[in-house]
């Protein structure tokens, strides 16, 4: 694994501080080292890493939704699981109301596992199949000591079912996973993950294995729950459609760095990225009268071994410039909407 | 007579225990030169199982039933030499996940070159020729034929799956879910150049899939299937903007739009056993506009105009016909 190293620019904060948002990401770095093989070895080729995330910044308040999104490999599931401390970043600053948690030990990270909950892709695969629907929800309780007596977590287990819709939660407490449909499942994963009460949930493509019939009915429970509960949700996804109609600010990754972020319509409607704008531009649309022409990217994303100098959408991107090929362009606001930003030379001119 | 018919198909799977699934209860199409369809539904509706018969891929427990004609000739037999006559060379298949149809030990030249030998349409030089104009087609460069399908990202192996298809002049392309794993760049050039192929051949396309933005995208038109049977056909636009079944206007509020602010709904409830006789409409036990009749009546698929079928008793209500809050 990779050595985790405070970044000295940020000096960690001593408390929590009210104000602060959920989660604040800064400048984080994250790496998988790249298998070199035997012969690679023996030929004594050079250690080489990806750089699957590669310095990112962004924040998520109390009841907010933001929706990360981008292509299969742009960094966005390494981005979420460095947040929740799965994998160690290689630099940056994880702060969690405000306390550091970049380098926290994992064994005084347990008790805040608590407050940071995560929602797989395969309800298929995330239920374990010998358990029944009440023990797998039960079990966070167990495992974090929540020891109240068989009452009470009973109570829990019901409460989380019910804000799960699962009702009657006696009709599901004692089923196994596979005798329920593909959206229950995923019902039971997240009524898993309430059950202790998260303040941050990250949801890696929550819906995308899913019938289309049942992805909404997710979608828009995920969605009342974090107002319910205000509960900051990280949802991880490739889905634009699914980002400009559930959350309220997206971020589009690009070869490990966010390169727009802003409230979701904005990013929809006016958005300023060259990348994004092809990105929408492809996205299908429901009405076929909105056949519009698709601005095609040729080519495949480069890989994230040897990210391009300068602005890492140079080669591919239809409105480049010279400049595009010596700078490396941070997040700007975009001028009149502070609260928009894209990391282009073009942004202001 | 349309290049391919397709008379009330039905196909049965045998379970373990006894069980017997309808998979396909009584489904017409007429598919000609140029048309560009595709086949809409969630997982299970049978439109996968009706694409693996039209080949006569499915398994030995499948029992099939009906008349399918392909250029007037039927080729619904259990008959391997008579199939042989018109697979991949009248209709050919891209199957869903293209990084599992291909060999992985062989160069993805030879897989394009297998399918003329095997059908005696080119050999030797004449097939590698071809091969490589087959490559250059799908916008893989010629020489690229020689590396192996590791070599290959995703969408460059369903762009060698697609040639591998075209590898016999087929007339009719069948593409299950053909861009389901891939990303939205490469999906969008996928479909473009299964969009620019259909026309540039005059191949006749059936687009299998679950997503209907994919299908607004490339096709003209639509079935809309709903446990074993088709519940609504017609024209694209029309489906969106005009649906005559409550399941094409629930499947499209189901689905988010990118600029649509309309609120985004699932539909409640599961679609039927297969394994039991289904009374009434297949779908009202989920159906917002469910009155008696569709409790008790099977609804059949009857022609509304010249290109639209639908099954809904709704349309024999005059006050309601077709309105349902599309």
């Amino acid at each position: 694994m990779s050595r985790v190293q405070a970044d000295p620019r940020t000096p960690p904060t001593a408390n929590d501080s009210d104000g602060a948002p959920l989660l604040e990401v800064t400048d984080l770095f994250a790496t998988y080292p790249v298998r070199r093989g035997i012969v690679g070895a023996l030929k004594r080729e050079r250690r080489r890493v990806v750089r699957a995330v590669d310095g990112v910044t962004f924040s998520l308040d109390r009841g907010e939704m933001l929706a990360l999104v981008g292509e299969s490999g742009c960094g966005k599931t390494t981005t979420a699981k460095a947040v929740l401390r799965l994998i160690d970043p290689v630099s940056g600053t994880i702060r969690l109301s405000g306390r550091d948690i970049t380098t926290t030990p994992q064994r005084q990270l347990r008790p805040l596992r608590k407050t940071m909950q995560m929602i797989y892709q395969d309800p298929y695969e995330s239920l374990d199949p010998r358990f029944r629907v009440s023990q797998v929800v039960e079990e966070p309780l167990a495992i974090h000591g929540e020891h109240r007596g068989r009452g009470a977590r009973h109570g829990q287990v019901v409460d989380a079912l019910t804000r799960a819709e699962l009702t009657p939660p006696e009709l599901f407490a004692d089923r196994y996973p596979h005798e329920l449909s593909g959206g229950q499942r995923q019902r039971v994963a997240i009524a898993a993950s309430l059950v202790l009460g998260p303040e941050l949930l990250v949801a890696d493509e929550p819906v995308s294995m899913l019938d289309v019939s049942v992805r909404a009915g997710i979608l828009t429970l995920l969605d009342r729950l974090r107002r319910e509960n205000d509960m900051g949700v990280l949802m991880i996804t490739h889905d634009l459609s699914t980002a400009a109609h559930f959350a309220d600010r997206i971020a589009v990754m690009y070869l490990g760095r966010i390169v727009e972020e802003g409230p979701a319509r904005k990013v929809i409607e006016d958005p300023q990225h060259p990348y994004t704008k092809a990105l929408l531009s492809v996205v299908p649309r429901r009405d076929p009268r909105e056949r519009l022409a698709p601005q095609i990217l040729r080519g495949e994303t480069p890989n994230p071994i040897d990210v391009p100098a300068g602005c890492r959408f140079h080669p591919r991107c239809p409105v480049v410039r010279d400049e595009c090929r010596a700078t490396d362009p941070e997040l700007r606001p975009v001028p009149g909407a502070p609260d928009h930003r894209a990391a282009c030379v073009l942004i202001g001119t | 007579m349309s290049l391919l018919e397709v008379r009330d198909l039905h196909v049965w799977f045998d379970r373990p225990g006894g069980e017997r699934l309808h998979a396909v209860q009584g489904v017409s199409l007429d598919l000609d030169a140029g048309d560009r369809m595709g086949l809409v539904g969630e997982s299970g509706c049978g439109k996968t199982t009706i694409v693996l018969s039209l080949l006569g891929l499915l398994p030995p427990s499948a029992t099939v039933a009906g008349d399918v004609r392909f250029e007037g000739e039927s080729i619904l037999v259990d008959d391997e030499e008579t199939l042989q006559l018109h697979r991949w060379t009248g209709i050919s298949m891209v199957f869903q996940g293209a990084m599992n149809a291909l060999n992985p030990v062989k160069t993805v030249e030879t897989q394009i070159v297998e399918p003329m030998e095997f059908h005696g349409t080119a050999e030797g030089a004449d097939a590698r020729r071809r091969a490589g104009e087959l490559l250059e087609l799908v916008g893989i460069p010629t020489d690229a034929g020689a590396r192996y399908p590791h070599e290959f990202s995703g969408g460059m192996r369903q762009r060698a799956a697609l040639a591998m298809a075209l590898a016999c002049d087929p007339k009719v392309l069948l593409a299950d879910e053909p861009t389901t794993a891939l990303d939205v760049m490469v999906q969008a050039q996928i479909l473009e150049l299964l969009v620019a192929l259909a026309k540039e051949l005059g191949l006749a396309l059936v687009l299998v899939t679950h997503d209907l933005p994919v299908v607004a995208q490339v096709c003209d038109r639509a079935a809309v299937m709903y446990a074993g049977e088709i519940v609504e056909t017609g024209p694209m636009d029309l489906l969106f903007h005009a649906p005559r079944h409550p399941y094409t206007r629930l499947l499209f509020a189901a689905t988010p739009g990118l600029h649509g602010q309309d609120e985004v709904v699932s539909i409640p409830g599961t679609p039927p056993r297969l394994d039991r006789e289904i009374v009434g409409c297949p779908f009202h036990p989920r159906c917002d506009r469910a009155f008696d009749r569709c409790r008790v009546e099977r609804p059949e698929l009857r022609w509304l105009s010249e290109h639209r079928r639908a099954a809904c008793h709704l349309n024999d209500e005059p006050a309601v016909a077709g309105r349902g809050g599309a």
